[in-house]
């Protein structure tokens, strides 16, 4: 297959941001500079989210740009590792505003380190890289590739600040649990790999298809891409790694952490999900009640969390856990008779972009705020909840925001993250999946505890408490700018979630 | 347009409270009070102005005033506001009570005030929101609103309680009791909106369409109990009124009053409006059960009150007592009853405010809540006791206060379809005398543990008290004015009870 511009046009915004991986690490080589690195990277990032609004309406016909002989088709399959559709677009733009968003606090954060401070552009740029591939990909290669692009950069995030001890031990720590399950997920492939003599969705989809039972040796690989990718997502019982990990990286490492590389891996499971349909049914059995159970554990370990870093890793296990039910209802396939998008497959497919719209806007706001708070020049981070104590009194909007953000978390009407829970509820109502519906209740139920809790200390005045605080003029920071503007969006689309509704429903993907 | 600014008001009037915080402690008090003001006015002038005859009852509710603007079009929802004669009743109710916050936080509330007066008027926003919605997704969405500014009132400005039972804990219980059922009653309302969809292909969350939506056997019934254990909660119905005492206990009296006086009254709305017409069959079906849990909240909300100590826990357990009538009422099915359920929930709402406002003053001057460490009260506190003896009567069910009528009314309505229950209902009447009885003789009468004369009435307190009272006489005397209103749309309730199969 040849490369021509058309294609080239369409992974622009992956290109974009290859580009910016090399300027950075030259400039970084030529002059050490922190704020002009980060300007660089900032800059590099804003070009390949506005690249892809650009493809996205040049595929639409908005504008339409000769660029090659061949006419802008759109989706475009790039080789047959690659697809850009309306899917990968709207992921790809979701993986940039959390790169965005992850690369401002980084800023701030990392203003308070003596040294070193550039080469950590580099690492983010890289895994968010990574994770766009990983979101287009449409072949266990590319997958694998993605993957891996986005996971190794991120051990080395997670251990930036090695001077502190938890830091170095929690990307020690990702890196060897993570390369397990590639090697975990590689198994997998391979396994399916012999059975099928394919690499790619579709065509394991089809062969699936027309096959009346599913061999064992089937069931086995595609049981070790679930562990590989349930790893990933820190999904029960895959779930150990996730709060040291949290607790342990820079604050705004665990904020790209728990945003970037969970929508990646989410999108890219959904995808697979959508183009190899039917498994097994016992494959969507044992996916709901992975579901459950990380609702369930997730919610109940983090009732006894004090750090809060801690307790948003154990809240993400839950979170991903209601996300994973959207997974469960794909069993009956997305189309119907005609080759359309059936009713519920639409409704999965917004459920997966709403909710991670949401969850996304919520834990970066959360992340943000514990961010703004903490910062390594005085020592560790203090995401300790009593660090947290009396906020309110002292910094009134960043303690508004961060209330804000828990009630998201906690899926309370006016936030975003209510539509978001909302479309999982409908969803398996919509489903039948009763004992899922209700054990979204449950988890949500005791979920509330400890979102309250975090909630109410930040209105007690404590006297005698170490005060740690935000600098004075965080509003005015990067930072601090990029927090409200989560804050005002979930707030936003809590209220009026019909933009965000239109966007993802012209984000389907092709291939189905 | 006036319907949606009934709404906005408070909200709108709660963040300039809160924006004026550093102007003084006045400020933000005259704006919660002008802008409960407001809403009361604005409640009253729709009174004055509409029209609330009763007509003939036909298939669709018929609405004096409407009020709808498109909202979330995937899935047809939208902002859907009507006004009837039950649901003016309660606004007004609503904002009277909401003006009686905002006097009796006056002395009470020195710390935070504008942030205080946030969340008291984002309560009565969205109380007055849940009373007029009628799309079911707008509804829920009031209904969870009200939920986190209480949370805040109990948890911030509550009173400290015995070791292990702080005011944390009693705001985080009933955050979590209230919003669990909440979503219970999501996953119904989405199950009667997927019900309509895959029967008509169109998506709606409107309560006039869903009406239409017949559902039968067990999934109904399920959907049914979804709503209902909602509301159930919120009530309380026994098994479920955990969260209650503590709640009231610990909450400030502001948050007591807006409690017991329209709190715990959207519940019973909510059964009126949605539980019942939405599911007349599985109602139906369902009415004995609701009546015997009514008949245990009766005796058992009596037993839990004669045996409490802290004087607020129990005046909220009289409400458990009171609340259970009222569930009789709505599910006996009468026409009269039902009257009597709207007439009890508004003296109620006076009574108990009353009470909950003694309470507080009692407090503020003696710093307990103990009636242990009360007693021999009348004579060292002004004309208290005296006002105080009036609510417990009321609360008794004397003839001459609204609760008697209420009372009278509903056990006479379900008399001809229920008599059992009727019988031993009345039993409870006795019960209320008993643990009313107490607390007036422990609190007010008994020998003196001080004899220094206490502060007594000031003016402010005693406009408050002595408007109450008059209110409690007029439903008393007069109890015409409110039946008059509702008539309607208790007409039209009875109408489902009555001929659910002709509706489908």
């Amino acid at each position: 297959m040849n490369l021509t511009l058309t294609h080239l046009f369409a992974i622009l915004p992956l290109i974009i941001v290859g580009i910016t991986v090399v300027v950075v690490m030259l400039s970084a080589a030529w002059r050490r500079h922190h704020f002009l690195n980060a300007t660089l990277t900032v800059i590099g990032l804003n070009l390949a989210l506005a690249s892809v609004v650009w493809v996205y309406f040049a595929g639409q016909g908005a504008v339409a740009p000769d660029l090659a002989s061949s006419a802008v088709g759109f989706p475009t399959l790039v080789t047959p590792l690659v697809m850009i559709d309306g899917y990968a677009l709207f992921y790809m733009a979701l993986i940039l505003v959390a790169a965005l968003a992850c690369s401002t606090l980084a800023n701030a954060y990392l203003e308070g380190l003596d040294e070193h401070r550039e080469e950590f552009y580099l690492l983010l740029l890289s895994s968010t890289m990574g994770a766009m591939l990983l979101v287009s990909s449409i072949h266990m290669v590319s997958l694998f590739l993605g993957l891996e692009l986005m996971s190794v950069a991120l051990y080395g995030m997670a251990a930036y600040t090695f001077k502190r001890r938890v830091s170095l031990e929690s990307g020690i720590k990702y890196m060897v649990l993570s390369a397990v399950a590639s090697s975990f997920l590689l198994f997998g492939m391979a396994l399916l790999y012999a059975a099928y003599g394919t690499l790619e969705f579709a065509s394991l989809g089809l062969r699936l298809v027309f096959e009346d039972s599913v061999g064992i040796w089937t069931l086995i690989g595609v049981g070790m891409m679930v562990i590989g990718l349930g790893f990933k997502l820190s999904i029960v019982p895959f779930h150990m790694w996730t709060p040291d990990v949290y607790e342990g990286a820079p604050a705004p490492v665990s904020a790209f952490l728990a945003t970037v590389s969970k929508v990646a891996v989410f999108a890219v499971l959904v995808r697979f999900m959508i183009m190899s349909p039917t498994f097994d049914t016992k494959l969507h059995t044992v996916i709901a009640v992975l579901a459950a159970l990380s609702m369930i554990v997730g919610n109940l370990l983090a009732l006894g969390q004090t750090n809060l870093k801690r307790l948003l890793g154990y809240s993400s296990i839950a979170h991903l856990g209601y996300l994973l039910s959207a997974v469960v209802a794909l069993r009956a396939g997305v189309t119907d008779g005609g080759g359309e998008l059936s009713f519920t497959g639409q409704l999965v497919l917004e459920t997966t972009g709403i909710y991670l719209a949401t969850y996304v806007l919520t834990t970066l706001g959360a992340f943000g705020v514990v961010t703004l708070v903490s910062s390594p020049s005085r020592g560790q981070d203090v995401a300790q909840l009593h660090h947290f104590r009396g906020l309110f009194w002292r910094r009134p909007y960043l303690a508004v925001i961060l209330t804000f953000m828990m009630l998201s978390l906690a899926g309370i009407p006016m936030t975003a993250g209510f539509i978001g829970k909302f479309y999982v509820l409908a969803l398996n109502m919509n489903e039948e999946l009763w004992w899922l519906a209700g054990t979204v209740v449950l988890g949500s139920a005791i979920g509330l505890y400890y979102y309250l809790r975090v909630m109410v200390s930040l209105y007690l005045a404590e006297p005698g408490e170490i005060q740690r605080d935000a600098a004075h003029d965080w509003g005015q920071r990067s930072g601090g700018v990029m927090v409200l503007i989560a804050a005002l969006l979930t707030l936003l689309f809590g209220i009026y979630p019909q933009p965000l509704i239109d966007l993802v429903q012209a984000a389907s993907p092709v291939g189905y | 347009m006036i319907l949606p600014w009934l709404v906005l008001i408070p909200f709108i009037g709660g963040l300039l409270c809160w924006l004026t915080e550093n102007m003084g402690l006045k400020l933000p008090r005259y704006i919660a009070l002008a802008s409960m003001a407001l809403v009361l006015v604005l409640s009253l002038w729709l009174w004055a102005t509409g029209d609330y005859q009763l007509t003939a009852v036909g298939d669709s509710p018929s609405w004096s005033q409407e009020f709808r603007i498109g909202w979330i079009d995937r899935f047809g929802i939208t902002i859907h506001l009507a006004l009837d004669g039950l649901s003016l009743v309660m606004i007004m109710l609503t904002g009277f009570l909401g003006v009686l916050a905002v006097g009796c936080s006056w002395s009470e509330i020195t710390k935070r005030v504008g942030f205080f007066h946030l969340n008291l008027m984002w309560i009565i926003g969205a109380v007055v929101g849940v009373f007029l919605a009628i799309d079911l997704f707008l509804f829920f969405f009031f209904w969870e609103v009200m939920l986190v500014p209480m949370y805040f009132l109990i948890a911030l400005w509550g009173h400290s309680g015995s070791k292990g039972n702080s005011r944390i804990r009693a705001a985080i219980k009933f955050f979590i009791y209230t919003q669990a059922s909440g979503l219970l009653m999501l996953l119904s309302i989405l199950g009667v909106v997927f019900a309509h969809y895959y029967q008509t292909g169109i998506f709606t969350f409107d309560y006039q369409v869903l009406l239409d939506t017949p559902i039968g056997g067990a999934l109904g019934m399920v959907l049914m109990l979804g709503f209902f254990i909602a509301f159930a909660v919120k009530l309380p119905v026994v098994p479920l009124h955990g969260w209650l005492p503590d709640a009231h206990a610990q909450a400030p009296t502001a948050g007591s009053v807006d409690l017991a006086g329209i709190l715990l009254k959207t519940a019973a709305y909510g059964m009126l409006r949605f539980a019942v017409p939405l599911f007349p069959e599985q109602s139906a079906m369902f009415a004995p059960v609701a009546m015997a849990l009514g008949l245990i909240g009766i005796y058992y909300g009596a037993v839990l009150a004669f045996s409490q100590t802290d004087i607020k826990r129990l005046v909220a357990c009289s409400s458990i007592s009171h609340m259970g009538f009222v569930l009789i009422a709505i599910y006996s099915g009468s026409a009269l009853a039902l009257q009597g359920a709207v007439v009890l929930m508004v003296a109620h709402a006076f009574s108990a405010a009353g009470l909950f406002i003694i309470s507080g003053q009692l407090y503020e001057r003696l710093h307990t809540r103990d009636m242990r460490e009360m007693g021999g009260l009348f004579g060292r506190i002004g004309a208290l006791p005296g006002f105080a003896l009036v609510f417990v009567m009321a609360s008794l069910g004397i003839p001459g206060t609204g609760n008697f009528i209420g009372e009278f009314l509903i056990l006479f309505g379900a008399f001809e379809s229920v008599p059992w229950v009727v019988v031993i209902a009345s039993g409870g009447l006795v019960l209320a005398a008993v643990y009313s009885l107490v607390l007036m003789h422990r609190v007010y009468y008994g020998a003196p543990k001080a004899d220094t004369a206490l502060e007594g009435l000031r003016v402010r307190e005693t406009l408050m008290l002595g408007l109450l009272l008059v209110l409690l006489l007029l439903t008393g005397f007069f109890p015409q004015l409110v039946l008059d209103v509702s008539a309607q749309s208790m007409t039209e309730v009875a109408q489902w009870f009555s001929v659910p199969s002709s509706l489908q």
